[in-house]
């Protein structure tokens, strides 16, 4: 019979802090696989976040909005720097990069139809553009990343934007695998390799190195493409400061900026725990340095778009508030789809996992029919109906957003700004480089 | 455009701006035959191509030289900077002299010919391509091929064929080292027939096929372990 806490607190046993019950068994799995662990999601971990972050709502010193009755925008253009079509969203939610082979056709169909009920964008992965996915997208990024797989000019003039992936946040220095089991002839088909092998993705592009490079590759997709889509930029966080100085000399119209809580369909556990920063800590670097090269928050700027743990709708008035231009949701997104339903917990402790811990991204198996090339678990996935799912996730998103904006006094979402918020930890308050509450201290501010 | 001569148009790069060049070269049902004149390196010339056009270049081109080409044919009279005819996906590139690193990058489709040497990682990740190189290649070359043919009819550099899938690999000359995964095989009469083929296209059908090896993956880095992780 399994002991309770309380049976466990009558016997005095005391569980180590260091050598937790997960620790125990992450020393035991290696010991009897000798293979790391693999898994989807993002970081696990306890991290610094935006719920450490607190808005100071108008009252005498500062004057609201009326809740229910004045206008509060929303929408947001993108890309207007070079590109002859600048993107125009509704919201400030877009949804992020993940790839058909990671996600089923019926996932990344719901996704494009949830963005285009919405007025904003979807974005490929790596894999391609399926013509679902196209199909039912008003407005998609195709991602350009360093396999290329099914990247053709055909794709890159049909997409309304293109995104050069340098790294995501669950991975930043890192390549991908997509395990066999997830590799059908369709996927196969798509990338030019065999079915059913385990696919490694590359860390590096194949056809240039540095941030001069970057600078001529991305002359070549905008000559290629006439000049007239956005080139974004992508980076997992780690030297975000630096990052993004370089992407905006390359010539980015858009620098995307993924925190370590950024999810991933497969990746060791060490890499998702380890390497990188919080978005937190990312997003006032990426900020300082497009302030400090004239390019923030202007017409003909360049755009911040940030993801990685972005929840709810004060999530993304945090990021708005700390100068992001939109964020992008991704795990989020799956979770608004159906993934990690409790209505498949039998399900999820047959495969060894339960529902609210499923994180098995890349075995394919997943009983919501999402992260699976598997034709009857995909069955399980209305792409009609879970788009209407993630698009009512969206408008709540906005929505929340708005409440937040209003009660700050503000007539538009992006007004939001970081004189509006306060941190409730030390560390937040210097990462994010607002006050801690109730004082003028930010920590680290003016060394 | 200036019209030195009345039959085929021509661009000179020296005075007119590549965006002006490469948005001409773009038009909706172009066809016939175009000369580009005084590159001098320039990046991103002739990308993005999708006609059935020849476009002739005279002299040296910088950084991805007729890039992601559909259809057209493209003769390079020079040298080709990094990333010549990357992701090319149908049609014919000829280079008459040497190029450098990343050639045929990652190309799906269409034959990539190198009359002279090309650098290192000559054929990285290509999906379908053919490439044939009349001189050497750099090493790390087919790094992660998966599909279409490489064919050497010089030397190759360290780790030929690393991590490779299924694309094939017929050098004439040594491999300085091959690449983890990569092995010789036998050649068989269909590989001649395939290699006579792609020698021909190339306008070197005096080579003996006979004289080459075969080299393509043993498929041991298909299904991760613990034994093939570095």
């Amino acid at each position: 019979m399994t002991l309770t806490s309380d049976d466990r607190a009558r016997l005095g046993l005391r569980e180590s802090a260091t050598f937790d019950r997960a620790t125990i068994a992450a020393i035991q799995r290696a010991a009897e696989t000798g293979i790391y662990d693999i898994r989807g999601w993002g970081a696990k971990r306890a991290l610094p976040h935006f719920d450490d972050l607190l808005f100071l709502g108008a009252s005498v010193s500062r004057y609201p909005l009326e809740g229910y009755r004045e206008r509060c925008g929303t929408d947001v253009v993108l890309g207007a720097r070079n590109a002859k079509y600048p993107l125009h969203l509704d919201i400030p939610v877009t949804i992020a990069g993940m790839s058909f082979g990671a996600l089923g056709a019926n996932a990344k169909e719901a996704l494009g139809r949830a963005a285009s009920a919405t007025g904003t964008s979807t974005t490929t992965g790596d894999g391609g553009m399926t013509p679902e996915e196209r199909g039912h997208s008003k407005t998609l990024v195709y991602q350009y990343l360093p396999n290329r797989y099914g990247m053709n000019p055909d794709d890159l003039r049909r997409a309304d934007a293109i995104e050069i992936v340098l790294g995501q946040g669950a991975k930043p220095g890192g390549g991908g695998m997509l395990l066999g089991q997830k590799v059908s002839e369709r996927v196969a088909g798509m990338r030019d390799l065999p079915a059913g092998i385990d696919q490694r993705s590359a860390s590096r592009h194949p056809d240039w190195t540095g941030p001069d490079d970057l600078t001529i590759k991305i002359n070549e997709i905008r000559e290629i493409t006439d000049w007239e889509k956005p080139v974004y930029v992508k980076v997992g966080a780690s030297r975000t400061y630096y990052d993004v100085k370089l992407a905006v000399h390359a010539g980015a119209d858009v620098v995307v900026v993924d925190g370590m809580q950024g999810g991933t369909a497969a990746t060791q556990d060490v890499f998702i725990e380890h390497v990188g920063i919080p978005t937190l800590a990312a997003v006032p670097q990426a900020v300082q340095a497009l302030q400090e090269l004239g390019v923030h928050k202007k017409p003909d700027g360049v755009q911040l778009i940030v993801s990685g743990g972005i929840r709810s709708g004060a999530d993304v008035a945090k990021a708005l508030a700390l100068g992001a231009d939109a964020v992008a949701i991704g795990t989020a997104a799956l979770i608004a789809l159906g993934d990690n339903d409790p209505k498949y917990a039998a399900e999820y402790e047959k495969l060894g996992s339960a529902a609210g811990f499923y994180d098995q991204f890349q075995a394919g198996q997943d009983p919501a029919g999402i992260t699976t090339q598997d034709p009857e678990l995909q069955q399980r996935l209305d792409p009609v109906e879970g788009g209407r799912r993630v698009a009512n996730y969206l408008r709540v998103l906005t929505m929340e957003a708005q409440t937040i904006a209003r009660a700050c006094g503000k007539a538009h979402v992006t007004h939001l700004e970081p004189e509006d918020m306060v941190a409730v930890s030390i560390e937040a308050a210097a990462m994010a480089r607002v006050p801690l509450a109730g004082t003028s201290w930010i920590p680290g501010a003016g060394l | 455009m200036s019209s030195a001569d009345e039959a085929v148009p021509a661009f000179d790069l020296s005075t007119t701006p590549l965006r002006e060049v490469n948005q001409a070269l773009h038009a909706a049902g172009l066809e016939g035959e175009y000369v580009i004149e005084n590159p001098r390196g320039a990046h991103n010339v002739a990308v993005g191509l999708d006609a059935p056009v020849k476009v002739t270049v005279n002299g040296h081109l910088g950084y991805y030289a007729a890039g992601m080409n559909q259809q057209a044919e493209v003769v390079i009279n020079g040298n080709a900077g990094t990333g010549l005819a990357e992701n090319m996906m149908s049609g014919t590139v000829h280079v008459t002299g040497s190029a450098s690193q990343s050639a045929g990058a990652t190309g799906r489709g269409g034959l990539l010919v190198i009359d002279g040497d090309a650098g290192a990682r000559c054929g990285i990740s290509m999906k379908g391509i053919d490439i044939v190189v009349g001189g050497d290649v750099g090493h790390m070359s087919a790094f992660m091929a998966q599909k279409g043919r490489l064919v050497v009819r010089g030397d190759a550099g360290d780790a030929l064929g690393d991590s490779l899938y299924e694309a094939r690999i017929y050098l004439r000359g040594t491999a300085k080292s091959l690449g983890a995964d990569c092995v010789e095989k036998e050649l068989r009469p269909e590989h001649l027939q395939e290699l006579a083929g792609l020698l021909k296209a190339a306008g070197f059908e005096d080579d003996d096929p006979a004289s080459y090896k075969r080299y393509g993956s043993a498929r041991t880095l298909y299904h991760f372990t613990h034994e093939n992780e570095y």
